[in-house]
């Protein structure tokens, strides 16, 4: 097997190159997730004919028509459910759904909680860019308080969905957030995500510089991508400072989204328990209807 | 653990030949029996108990059942495992059916064989949630947006809720689309004697796989090794790494939704591959029609007891017959349009204010004259109540 060294490789190797160009403006994050996940694919060596990329609908739902693999592309926020189906009909298939802030957390609110509640073994690749920008810019569940939107126009007044809060409560095996301006430790996340047995979320806060950044003094792409490195950090940086430091150390951090692994545990998932029960019945052989 | 379907073990779950079941009970036992190997539901009235049943067998057959966050994730696993590879349904009732609607669209638009169950209860809204209706009718076949045929069973018998469910199966395995079987509460929740076919009798109609090479392989096109309209299938895992998607398409499964030629080749391909078997899919029952002046054309539970104000109306000389629509989608167009120039009447008896009156009317084109006998409220029309009708009142 040839090893892959440079991202035109990667993109070979893994693309639909026919389906270029892709639909995403200049500065989006999508196709650096796109890139992250398929070194992560690359370093594990996963067998392409045995993963089956799911996705809703919006910007970084587009991302499995460009990955030479199966795919489906389904409805608004549903991609969870369907790939609940697909990994039930056949648990030997890796299936990870590609899915945005609007689309998971919006009108997906409901399949999101539940395949983590189970603990499906899916691992969620959420895009987050605060915005629904398939549709031009209208404010979105993870939008920051005071965020203006063509739908916020006076700024945002709603509290911010926080997704990996979320998971981590309802016992998703793995949860990771990061910011994709820097590749390292997000490939690593997404290689453990991806290998997790269970539910595990990954999400990425990815700059959108037409439909967000814009309309946000953040239109400049430098200055947007610039923006995450100076409003998140690391859940270890976050707790000690909050622990340890003084007054105005704290009141610096305490808006900053958090970045990093929130969660990496072993529970056992949906599939795991109907196995041992569908076991535990054919062991008992009985009929299915009562005399 | 992928699913085979095993008769033996069926057989052994589903027990005796002969027994006395609900209708709802014997939906589950027409889609074990057809090899379903998913099912992913929600629980409403008067379709709970599939559910509940799917919940008790499924796991003993090596399926699965999963009980889903609300009909919209249900319907949403199902079309999945579809394309996992499994034979898959769920079951539901007004309110979840309209929440099923989106993604009937979708398993129309990627042509994802599935069955949804439809045991219906009165409506607008929640309604009466236990009482028994046939106020779906329409939206089974226009409920979901867009242009596309509708393949729905109407059940009268809990036998029926066996078969129909099984051949449901079939016809989605066939047409590669979505097939409902339009079950009412009356049905549902009726206990019958049932005759569980043997294994011998059982025509299993099974998904014609994607086979050719792959790199030849084109998704979304007429077969590329039968004469049909209807693409080979290409089950997620076996290395055809196809694309699918709500949006309209080409051939190969990419999107093309600012091209009006794609659209409309697709979109008549869907829908032509039902349209052209329509007069292969007729499936009704005909009861004195031959010298039928008088005609009862009806369906689901309704039929019942119009078959009893028909005898009523023999026995008093009144020459009257009975069509009922085991399938009501696609719509027996010609069937219709000959009886209407054989009698002076059609009376349509429905469970709401007249849907299927509708086609009947269209297809009678004027030919005869046609009376809408409607009843709502969660009660069935009795006897008496529809031999009125044929005394003109």
């Amino acid at each position: 097997m040839v090893e892959i060294k440079t991202a035109e490789e990667l993109n070979k190797k893994y693309l639909r190159e026919g389906m270029w160009p892709t639909i995403f403006c200049n500065g989006c994050g999508i196709g650096v997730v796109l890139e992250y996940t398929l070194w992560a694919i690359e370093e594990l060596g996963w067998d392409m004919d045995k993963v089956v990329f799911a996705s809703g609908i919006g910007c970084s739902s587009r991302l499995p028509g460009y990955i030479n693999a199966d795919g489906l592309h389904t409805t608004h926020g549903r991609a969870i459910a369907f790939a609940t189906g697909i990994k039930a009909a056949n648990p030997d298939l890796n299936v990870v759904i590609f899915t945005g802030d609007g689309d998971c957390s919006g009108i997906g609110g409901n399949h999101f909680i539940h395949a983590a509640r189970r603990n499906i073994d899916l691992t969620v690749i959420m895009v987050n860019n605060f915005v629904y920008g398939m549709t031009g810019g209208q404010s979105s569940p993870t939008a920051p308080i005071g965020s203006v939107a063509t739908t916020a126009p006076y700024g945002n007044i709603e509290h911010p969905f926080d997704i990996c809060g979320i998971a981590k409560a309802l016992g998703a095996n793995y949860v990771a957030r990061w910011p994709v301006s820097h590749p390292y430790q997000p490939i690593k996340s997404v290689k453990e995500g991806l290998q997790k047995k269970g539910f595990s979320l990954l999400e990425f806060l990815a700059p959108c510089p037409t439909a967000y950044g814009r309309r946000n003094k953040l239109g400049d792409i430098k200055k947007l991508w610039k923006w995450y490195d100076d409003n998140t950090i690391l859940i270890e940086d976050y707790e000690k400072t909050m622990n340890y430091g003084n007054e105005k150390e704290k009141e610096e951090i305490k808006n900053k989204i958090q970045i990093g692994v929130f969660q990496d545990i072993e529970k056992s998932g949906f599939f795991e328990e109907y196995e041992k029960l569908m076991m535990m019945l054919q062991e008992k052989k009985t009929t299915g209807e009562k005399k | 653990m992928k699913y085979t379907r095993d008769p033996e073990l069926i057989r052994k779950v589903l027990g005796k030949k002969v027994q006395f079941i609900l209708g709802d009970m014997a939906c589950v036992y027409g889609g074990i029996l057809a090899g379903c190997s998913f099912f992913g539901g929600y629980p409403i009235t008067p379709a709970s108990e599939v559910a509940e049943g799917m919940a008790r067998m499924l796991p003993r057959v090596k399926g699965t059942y999963m009980q889903m966050e609300d009909e919209i994730g249900s319907i949403a696993a199902v079309i999945g495992a579809a394309w996992g590879g499994a034979k898959s349904m769920t079951a539901t009732s007004g309110p979840g059916f309209s929440l099923m609607m989106e993604n009937y669209g979708y398993a129309v638009m990627t042509e994802t064989p599935c069955v949804i169950v439809n045991v219906q209860r009165t409506g607008p809204s929640t309604g009466q949630p236990t009482l028994g209706a046939q106020g779906d009718m329409m939206q089974a076949k226009w409920g979901t947006h867009g242009d596309f045929e509708a393949i729905a069973f109407a059940p009268s018998t809990v036998q029926e809720c066996i078969d129909f469910t099984l051949e449901a199966f079939n016809l989605a395995e066939k047409y590669r689309t979505p097939v409902c079987v339009m079950a009412d509460g009356e049905i549902g929740h009726l206990r019958e004697r049932v005759i569980i076919p043997d294994e011998k009798d059982l025509k299993l109609i099974e998904r014609a796989p994607a086979t050719i090479d792959k790199k030849k392989f084109i998704p979304f096109t007429n077969s590329q090794t039968r004469k049909s309209k209807v693409p080979d299938f290409p089950t997620f895992g076996t290395g055809y790494r196809t694309y699918v998607t709500g949006l309209t398409h080409n051939e190969k499964g990419f999107p093309a939704t600012d091209k009006q030629k794609d659209h409309e080749k697709l979109v008549k391909r869907i829908t032509s591959k039902i349209s052209d078997d329509a007069d292969k899919l007729v499936m009704v029952e005909e009861i004195n029609l031959d010298d039928a002046e008088i005609a009862f054309v009806t369906y689901g539970a309704t039929a019942r007891p119009a078959e009893s104000a028909m005898e009523m109306g023999r026995k008093k000389g009144i020459k009257i017959g009975l069509l009922r629509l085991k399938l009501a989608w696609p719509f027996p167009e010609k069937v219709i349009h000959k009886l209407a120039k054989e009698v002076d009447k059609i009376i349509v008896p429905e469970m709401n204010l007249g849907q299927i009156v509708h086609p009947v009317r269209e297809y009678v084109n004027g030919e005869c004259e046609v009376v809408s006998a409607p009843k709502i409220g969660g009660e069935m029309h009795l006897p008496n109540e529809l031999f009125k009708y044929l005394e003109g009142k």
